[in-house]
């Protein structure tokens, strides 16, 4: 926090300074590494205080499943157990965040009521590349304003007309990505190996929760915190449905 | 803190040959070390005859490409027909000087064939949108060096377009193989008057 209050001063004292002084040499901003930060570029490179939390999306021949952890974590402590970090944008999609505690929510709801305010005025659903598109877009567009917000993103979908899976890969600089497996956090230095392995485009929703339980299974392995297990959502053509998902298998270390 | 430009990787190379363009560019996305997508091509058609390519920041080149495919389209919609490559150049140029404190994190190339006089122009862009002709080859991206090093071999004056695939797809190989954030696969448009091939190259996986 106090880093924090003293980077706005910083900000708030050149800001100021660039308006007052015109006998001053004036040092412009070149894009460089070391000036990538300065004050005159608004773009917010540095993740604030994303706190990294297991977000897990897994495309199969006619499905999307998709986890996130149950834990609210604020530093080392554990706010919340049951935290639900998923959001059903319209029938066939659903997204799933992490970030910045109040930026996640804040930007979540934002979403979601211009998604479903699309969907009553033009009484029809926007399709998952069109509400990936629409996340990128104000994403991008917060990115280059004073207040970013920090916030990771899964985006799973199901086209409703040619009934193919869609998930894409969100952070929160927008950079935004089709993949057929995606995770963020350290989800994803512990299960993209995993999923590079085992994946397969036309696997089942059985398949896919094997291969769910694998990747749940490293992280207990090899995480040092406990990430108060995943709550699954799995989206097909018929819509949102949350899974039964065993979180209290007991994993052998290493 | 790394740069902008080099968080996500990527490669992009044009060259000319005779009466002919190509343009290349990697596939790889990733968050610094870590590969996120092995699909994520930085060409983007803006004509019958004219690409643009963008290496840097991946939400830039996402923005950059959507901007001026609104940019083209009411450029296309105003004056009825297709903008050529050098009002391309031009466009983006203006368009990334419109940020000069605050630029976009990408390094554009224009590659194309113009279409009244068939002669083939490449050019490549700084962040704010300086322009750098060219007669033989630009590279962009964070395999730069490497591309300049193999360009530098490879190319020769007035190449046929297949003499031209070759080139600029063994440049950029050979390249993107010896920069740890590029790579993975590579699209590669051989651009003539009035044909465009596309070809995709599998490259190495790791």
């Amino acid at each position: 926090m106090t880093q924090h209050r003293a980077a706005l001063r910083l900000r708030l004292a050149s800001s100021s300074s660039r308006h007052s002084s015109s006998t001053r040499p004036v040092t412009l901003f070149l894009p460089s590494s070391s000036s990538s930060s300065s004050p005159s570029s608004p773009l917010h490179l540095s993740a604030k205080r994303i706190i990294d939390y297991v977000l897990l999306g897994i495309t199969g021949k006619d499905f999307v499943l998709m986890a996130a952890s149950k834990a609210a974590m604020r530093g080392p402590t554990i706010l919340k157990a049951e935290d639900d970090k998923t959001r059903q944008l319209n029938k066939h999609n659903l997204m799933i965040y992490s970030g910045e505690a109040g930026d996640t929510v804040q930007f979540a709801e934002y979403i979601n009521a211009n998604i479903s305010l699309y969907s009553m005025r033009n009484d029809s659903e926007l399709r998952p590349e069109a509400v990936a598109n629409f996340v990128r877009s104000e994403l991008a567009r917060s990115l280059r304003s004073r207040n970013a917000y920090s916030v990771n993103l899964l985006l799973g979908g199901v086209d409703p007309i040619s009934e193919k899976p869609h998930l894409y890969w969100m952070d929160y600089l927008a950079s935004l990505a089709p993949v057929p497996y995606a995770a963020h956090g350290y989800a994803q230095y512990y299960c993209l190996s995993t999923l590079d392995k085992h994946h397969h485009p036309d696997i089942t929703l059985e398949q896919g929760l094997k291969l769910l339980t694998m990747c749940t299974d490293e992280l207990k392995r090899r995480l040092p915190i406990d990430y108060k297990g995943v709550l699954v959502k799995v989206v097909t053509k018929d819509g949102v449905k949350v899974l039964d998902f065993d979180n209290d298998r007991i994993v052998k270390s290493a | 803190m790394s740069s902008p430009f080099d968080i996500n990787g990527g490669a992009c190379v044009a060259m000319v040959g005779k009466d002919c363009v190509a343009i290349a560019c990697d596939l790889r996305l990733g968050m610094q070390a870590l590969t996120v997508s092995n699909n994520f091509p930085k060409l983007f058609n803006f004509g019958p005859s004219t690409f643009l390519g963008l290496t840097g920041l991946a939400t830039d080149v996402s923005t950059v490409s959507d901007l001026f495919r609104y940019k083209v389209n009411m450029y296309r919609l105003r004056e009825e027909r297709n903008i050529a490559p050098q009002t391309l150049a031009n466009l983006v140029s203006s368009s990334l000087y419109e940020k000069r404190f605050g630029p976009f994190f990408v390094s554009p190339v224009v590659a194309g064939v113009n279409y009244t006089t068939g002669k083939p122009f490449i050019c490549g862009f700084d962040s704010i949108g300086c322009i750098d002709f060219a007669k033989d080859f630009i590279v962009s991206g964070t395999a730069s060096e490497q591309l300049f090093g193999t360009c530098e071999g490879l190319w020769e004056p007035d190449m046929s377009p297949d003499d031209l695939f070759e080139t600029i797809s063994q440049a950029l190989l050979s390249a993107v193989d010896r920069d740890a954030l590029s790579g993975w696969g590579a699209q590669v448009y051989i651009i003539e008057k009035d044909k465009v091939t596309k070809r995709l190259l599998k490259g190495r996986q790791d």
